[in-house]
Parts: C-alpha cells; sequence; structure tokens
C-alpha cells in the first residue's frame, strides 16, 4: 500500500521531465496533475512498475471546469471562451489494493488528451463517453465516435455547461 | 470449384426479446460463427448526470433510482454514501443496518429477474414465472416500507425517509423461511437441466486477467474464479459486522469463466444475501431513523469517489462540489457499461445462437448503460 | 365472458352484427409487441408475469411487430429511439393500438425539462390510444389501462364516418 505523496515521489524521480503536482489541499481526496502528453507514458509505468501495478481503471470522467470568458454570441446567448476542460483518472490496484487519482487538464478551444485504451480496455468507452459529452479528443483512440447520443448529432457536446439545446431535431421537437 | 463467400452483417435490436432493453448489436457472421460484435448504446440516454447538474443534491435521489431500475436501493446507497463522504457526517446506526437489509433484498430481487429472463432467453419460461413469483413478495416487503414497488426514494443522504413497518421483520423472516427451498426448487428445474447446462457451459470463457483489464466487475469477474466483493474487500455501511462467503465460479460443468459459473454465481449469491439478511435482522438497533437527514446540503469546495457493490458490479459516484448547493458534475462509473463493452471479446468465434446466452450471462442494465 | 357468455341454450346458430363479432375478436385477443423500453418495461414484465397475469385478458407477447395489436411503449423514448419506435409501429398490421405506459412516454416525465436528449411524449411520433400515468404504474394500472383499450374496441364501428 502506497500513498499518494509516495505514488507522487516515485513518479517525480521516473519522470524529472514531466510537469507533476500534487493537490492535497482538498478535503477528500488528494489527487496528482499531470500534463495531457504524457497521460499514457505515466499510465504506463503505473500499470508495469512492480511497486505499483495499478491493473485497473476504476473510472474515467471528463469534467468542464468552466474556468474561462463569459462572452454573448450573436443570439444573445452566454458561451464560454477560454477555459479548461479536466479528465479525472481513478486508478487501483487489485493486487496491492490502493487508489489513485490523477486529473489532465486541456484547453477549452482544442480539447486534446492521449488516450489510454491502449494500457487498460476499459479506458475505451469512457473516452468515448467524455468525447461525446465534453469534445475531448482521444489521440490514438481506435474508435473514437459519438457512443451516447446519436452519430449524426451536430448540435455540440451536452454536458459542457454552456450547452443550448436545439429547437429541432430529425423533424421532432425537443423542448417541452 | 470453389464457393464465393462472404461476410454477413446482423442487426440485432433495439427491438429484440432478448437484449433486455434497446441495445443493438451489430454482428459481423461468418456463415453462422460471429467474426466481431460492435454494440451500439445510447437508445436510452435520459441525460441524468445534466439532470445532477441543475438539481440539488436531495433533488438528485429520484433520478438515481432510474438507472439501474433493478437495483433502486443500491443506486441510492451509492449515492447517499457518497454525499455523506462530502459532508463528512455519520448516520445512526438503525440506519445503516436498514440500508444493509434493504440492498440485499434488493440484490435477491435483481438477481431474480436476471436468473428468470436468462432462463427465458435460453428457452425455459417456467423458471421466469418462479423467479417473479418470488420476486413479488419482496417488491411487497419494499412496498409496506415506502410506497413503491421500483423505485423507492428511500435511502436520502443522512437517513431514510420512512421507519420500518411494524410487521417488516416479521414479514422478511417469513420470506426468508420460505426463500429457501424455492431456490432449491429453482435449482432443480434450471440450474442443473442438462439442456441450460448445454447452452451455457464453455460459452463465453472469461480469463480473470483480460477480465480485470476490461475493468469488469460483480458477478461477471467472480464467475472468472477471483474473489473480489467491495462488501468484504472495500468495506461500506456496515458491512464488515457481517459473516457471508464470496462465492466464486469453479468451473463446475465446464471451465472457469463460461456462462454458467456466472450465472450460477448469481444463484448462490442469493443465499449469501439471505444469511446477511437474517444476521442484520438480529442485530438491528433502535432509534430514530430521519435524525441525521441535514435541511440544506452545502458540502465545502472538493471531490469524492465512493463505489458500492450493486448487483452487476461496482457501482460509482464521483461528485465534484463547488461550494452550492447543487453538485457541479456526477459522473457515474456504472458497472452495466463497463461490463458490456466485453461482449466483442466474449462473442468471437461462437455461434450466433450463443449471443443471447452470453448476453444473458452479462445481464446488462440498459438505464444504467446509457444513464 | 362478454358478449357470447351463457348465450348458448341449445341451438348453434347466434346471430349478432358484424360489427360486435369483429370488436369482441379483436378485444379478445390483444397481442402485444414484446417490447420494453426502459423501467417501466419491468413492470410490464411483472403484469405478464405469475402474479397479475396478462394472459387473462387474451394478451400475449409477440416478438415481431407484423403479428401483433398492440404495443405498449414502456418507459422513456428518447430522440435516437423515436424513429424506431416510429418503425415498429409502421410495421404493425392495422388495426392497431398504442398504449403510453408511464410518465415518461406521456409527457417526459421527470425529463421534461432538462432532457435535452428525451421526447416529451410519445404522442410527438405515433398516435396514442391510452395514456397509463405513474412513475412506473402499477401492474394494475396498467391492467386498467388494458381494460381502457378494451371499452374503446367495443365502441368501434366498421361503418365509414360520414364527414
Amino acid at each position: 500500500m502506497k500513498t499518494t505523496e509516495e505514488i507522487f515521489q516515485i513518479l517525480k524521480e521516473n519522470f524529472p521531465n514531466s510537469e507533476l503536482t500534487l493537490k492535497t489541499d482538498v478535503p477528500t481526496e488528494p489527487f496528482i496533475i499531470i500534463a495531457p502528453f504524457d497521460v499514457d507514458k505515466i499510465s504506463l509505468f503505473l500499470r508495469d512498475n512492480p511497486d505499483l501495478l495499478f491493473d485497473s481503471l476504476m473510472c474515467l470522467s471528463g469534467v468542464d471546469d468552466f474556468n474561462g470568458q463569459k462572452v454573448k454570441d450573436e443570439n444573445g446567448n452566454e458561451v464560454m471562451q477560454g477555459g479548461t476542460l479536466s479528465v479525472y483518472y481513478h486508478l487501483e490496484s487489485t493486487s496491492i489494493r490502493h487508489k489513485l487519482v490523477l486529473k489532465t487538464s486541456t484547453s477549452r478551444d482544442n480539447p486534446e488528451v492521449v488516450s489510454v485504451s491502449e494500457i487498460w480496455n476499459s479506458a475505451n468507452w469512457h473516452e468515448r463517453e467524455a468525447f461525446d459529452m465534453f469534445g475531448i479528443k482521444f489521440i490514438n483512440h481506435p474508435d473514437l465516435r459519438r457512443i451516447l447520443m446519436p452519430y449524426d448529432w451536430e448540435f455540440g457536446y451536452p454536458l459542457r455547461k454552456d450547452y443550448q439545446n436545439p429547437e429541432f431535431y430529425q423533424g421532432m421537437k425537443v423542448p417541452y | 470449384m470453389s464457393i464465393r463467400t462472404e461476410e454477413m452483417v446482423l442487426n440485432m435490436g433495439p427491438q429484440h426479446p432478448s437484449t433486455h432493453g434497446v441495445l443493438r448489436l451489430e454482428l459481423t457472421l461468418e456463415g453462422e460463427i460471429i467474426t466481431k460484435v460492435v454494440p451500439h448504446i445510447g437508445y436510452l440516454h435520459r441525460c441524468f448526470e445534466k439532470h445532477c447538474e441543475a438539481m440539488t443534491y436531495q433533488q438528485v435521489v429520484p433520478y438515481t433510482d432510474r438507472m439501474d431500475y433493478l437495483a433502486a436501493m443500491g443506486n441510492e446507497l451509492g449515492y447517499a454514501i457518497a454525499v455523506e463522504k462530502l459532508l463528512n457526517i455519520q448516520v445512526p446506526e438503525r440506519v445503516e443496518y436498514i440500508r444493509v437489509i434493504m440492498a440485499e433484498l434488493q440484490r435477491i430481487a435483481s438477481h431474480l429477474v436476471a436468473i428468470g429472463t436468462y432462463g427465458a432467453d435460453i428457452g425455459a419460461f417456467t423458471p421466469f414465472l418462479y423467479c417473479f413469483r418470488d420476486r413479488e413478495r419482496i417488491l411487497h416487503l419494499f412496498e409496506i416500507t415506502c410506497g413503491a414497488r421500483l423505485l423507492y426514494n428511500y435511502i436520502w443522504p443522512g437517513g431514510l425517509s420512512h421507519d420500518l413497518h411494524p410487521d417488516f421483520v416479521r414479514l422478511t423472516r417469513e420470506f426468508i423461511k420460505e426463500f429457501r427451498p424455492n431456490l432449491v426448487e429453482l435449482n432443480n428445474l434450471l440450474t442443473y437441466n442438462r439442456i441450460f447446462i448445454d447452452r451455457t457451459a464453455n460459452v463465453g470463457i472469461l480469463p480473470v486477467e483480460t477480465a480485470i483489464n476490461f475493468g469488469i466487475t460483480g458477478p461477471m469477474l467472480r464467475g472468472s474464479g477471483m474473489k473480489w466483493d467491495l462488501r468484504r474487500d472495500d468495506p461500506y455501511s456496515v458491512y464488515h459486522k457481517f459473516e457471508f462467503d464470496i462465492p466464486v465460479g469453479e468451473g463446475k460443468m465446464g471451465t472457469v469463466g463460461d456462462s454458467w459459473d456466472r450465472y450460477y454465481v448469481r444463484v448462490r449469491e442469493m443465499e449469501e444475501s439471505l444469511k446477511i439478511i437474517e444476521q442484520a435482522l438480529d442485530q438491528l438497533p433502535e432509534g430514530d431513523v430521519t435524525s441525521a437527514i441535514p435541511k440544506r446540503i452545502k458540502p465545502p469546495v472538493g471531490q469524492v469517489y465512493t463505489r458500492i457493490e450493486n448487483p452487476r458490479g461496482e457501482l460509482g459516484y464521483f461528485i465534484i462540489s463547488d461550494g452550492s448547493t447543487s453538485p457541479f458534475r456526477v459522473k457515474v462509473r456504472a458497472p452495466s457499461f463497463v461490463n458490456l463493452q466485453i461482449m466483442d471479446e466474449l462473442c468471437r468465434g461462437h455461434m450466433v445462437a450463443d449471443v443471447v446466452a452470453i448476453l444473458g450471462s452479462v445481464d446488462i442494465v440498459l438505464g444504467e448503460v446509457d444513464r | 365472458m362478454g358478449l357470447l357468455d351463457k348465450e348458448f341454450s341449445d341451438g348453434n346458430i347466434i346471430i349478432t352484427t358484424t360489427e360486435d363479432l369483429f370488436n369482441w375478436a379483436r378485444l379478445s385477443s390483444l397481442w402485444q409487441v414484446g417490447f420494453g423500453l426502459a423501467c417501466c418495461a419491468i413492470e410490464m414484465m411483472a403484469t405478464s408475469a405469475s402474479h397479475y397475469d396478462f394472459d387473462r385478458f387474451g394478451v400475449i407477447p409477440r416478438p415481431s411487430p407484423r403479428q401483433s395489436d398492440v404495443i405498449i411503449i414502456s418507459g422513456t423514448v428518447t430522440l435516437k429511439m423515436a424513429l424506431r419506435v416510429k418503425r415498429l409501429y409502421e410495421q404493425m398490421p392495422d388495426p392497431k393500438y398504442v398504449i403510453s405506459m408511464g410518465s415518461c412516454s406521456n409527457c417526459g416525465g421527470p425529463y421534461w425539462e432538462h432532457g435535452y436528449h428525451v421526447l416529451k411524449g410519445v404522442d410527438r411520433v405515433i398516435p396514442v390510444d391510452v395514456y397509463v400515468p405513474g412513475c412506473p404504474p402499477r401492474p394494475e394500472a396498467l391492467l386498467e389501462g388494458l381494460l381502457k383499450l378494451q371499452e374503446k374496441i367495443r365502441q368501434e364501428s366498421l361503418v365509414k364516418k360520414s364527414a
């Protein structure tokens, strides 16, 4: 069993060139912030290092941080400019039984994160869902399509906080 | 002379009696043999996560019911535990015991549907009727407790909406006494039925390493022979006070991790749930179940990931709070959503008729897959 | 049951109108499409299982819409599913009936406000004969919905309506 602080030290020694930040001031769970293009390297290390052995990805969540600048578009709706989207990874080792939370943030205008679906197969649909809901593009993902919304949905990404629902979809009225 | 062959793409669903809802499977076939399965989901996407962001913490509870509608109590329990952890409050002992009793009764009810429909999928219709007969009795217990049959809104963050009905303990004991012989009857009718074994044994074998890499949890992982149950391995509520076994697949009728093993793990889990309920009824303390319910839920800024063992596997709630009265983001790690990914791996190389047998043993609920 | 009950004394000729005969035949064997959408589908299954027994009213689930008379829309219809529901309805032979079961298919239910992917009422794509309220409706409520549908069929006329 290793705490997040110990894992952070191990990561720091093995990835001297990567940006790594440890967040412990949150009340419930500490987490490590990593750069979006280091995700695959660090994940592979976390999975295969004999002291860590994070063999299971419990959860992968996209989050709209909603920290940019609010502006009005031509229709008078409030939209967000700038800011970031984040991805949280909840990892677990079934043999050593420790857990870890990773976070990575990417720009809202061109959100790109490296995929981990090669490392944990369970990430495949989670990443598709994050793409579907937030528009986060996962580089090297084998099959990045919409998953829950219809394949021809062209009205944006529903879980973004400034999402506007369309009036009609294929001739059906959407609002109540 | 050579025969020209070509692959055929067959669509199964969204309207199909054996897809357990509105799942669409795109099967690529070479003759009768499956070469590829692509599941298409989202036909029941009801925007749960968007609703959470618009509702207060209390208002989210009824929506959690409607995810895994066969195990609504479990969903509420997971959500309540997550919010309580975020608020850092303790709930009375009696509440914890009642929650465990409800969650275990719900596990039996959910497994009864899983087993009954699995039998019906494979062609044995009678077990379906037997299972639903017993399930109605559990639903009656829920109904006298909170007034609803399927979606309860019973377990709230901090407590319960109602205390137990005065007759609840007596009726539950009666149910347990009568359910045990019914389970033997079910085993004789379906579990050891020759045709059923032929259809399920050695079909859809799932090795344990693959299962872990795919994030498979619940009866599916245990069917592959791994003793992993969050009630024991990451205890929540008062599960550490009870004695129970964790049934795992042993390959009794074929190979470890086949469809029959996954089915049989569910049957034996019901027996274990009965044991837990009996112990909880014996130890049930007195107390007030509504005293710890907060009037206004306004957790500090932060995030929490909690998980419980739902009938289908690990149900996780990831809640981010921004300090207001409604969650900033709720992500649900639904067990069926993750378990369904393995369909392609399990079905490849099998016959078309085995798809139904494999899908039934995965036991999905579309409300939870699509949320 | 109903029209022909205790009508036989000795003869083997029954005199009735074609309309009554047709309506009686239709309402006594309403075959439903074996099709579930969401939570309500579980209550629909419970209705057809041992405790409530839909078969009493001649309702048998058929796997194919081409052999059925009634479709029970049991649950939330999403935008992705709506056109499939419509196609299922179009595949059914006439005369065909629709029972909308539960608040979601009546009007969107709890998802009416923020449900960006929920169709607010199945009557936006197909015509509905009977609405059964509840979330989910109890099996008794669904049975009553079916009896209401039977009542409606009993009143039907083969005569072309004058404009």
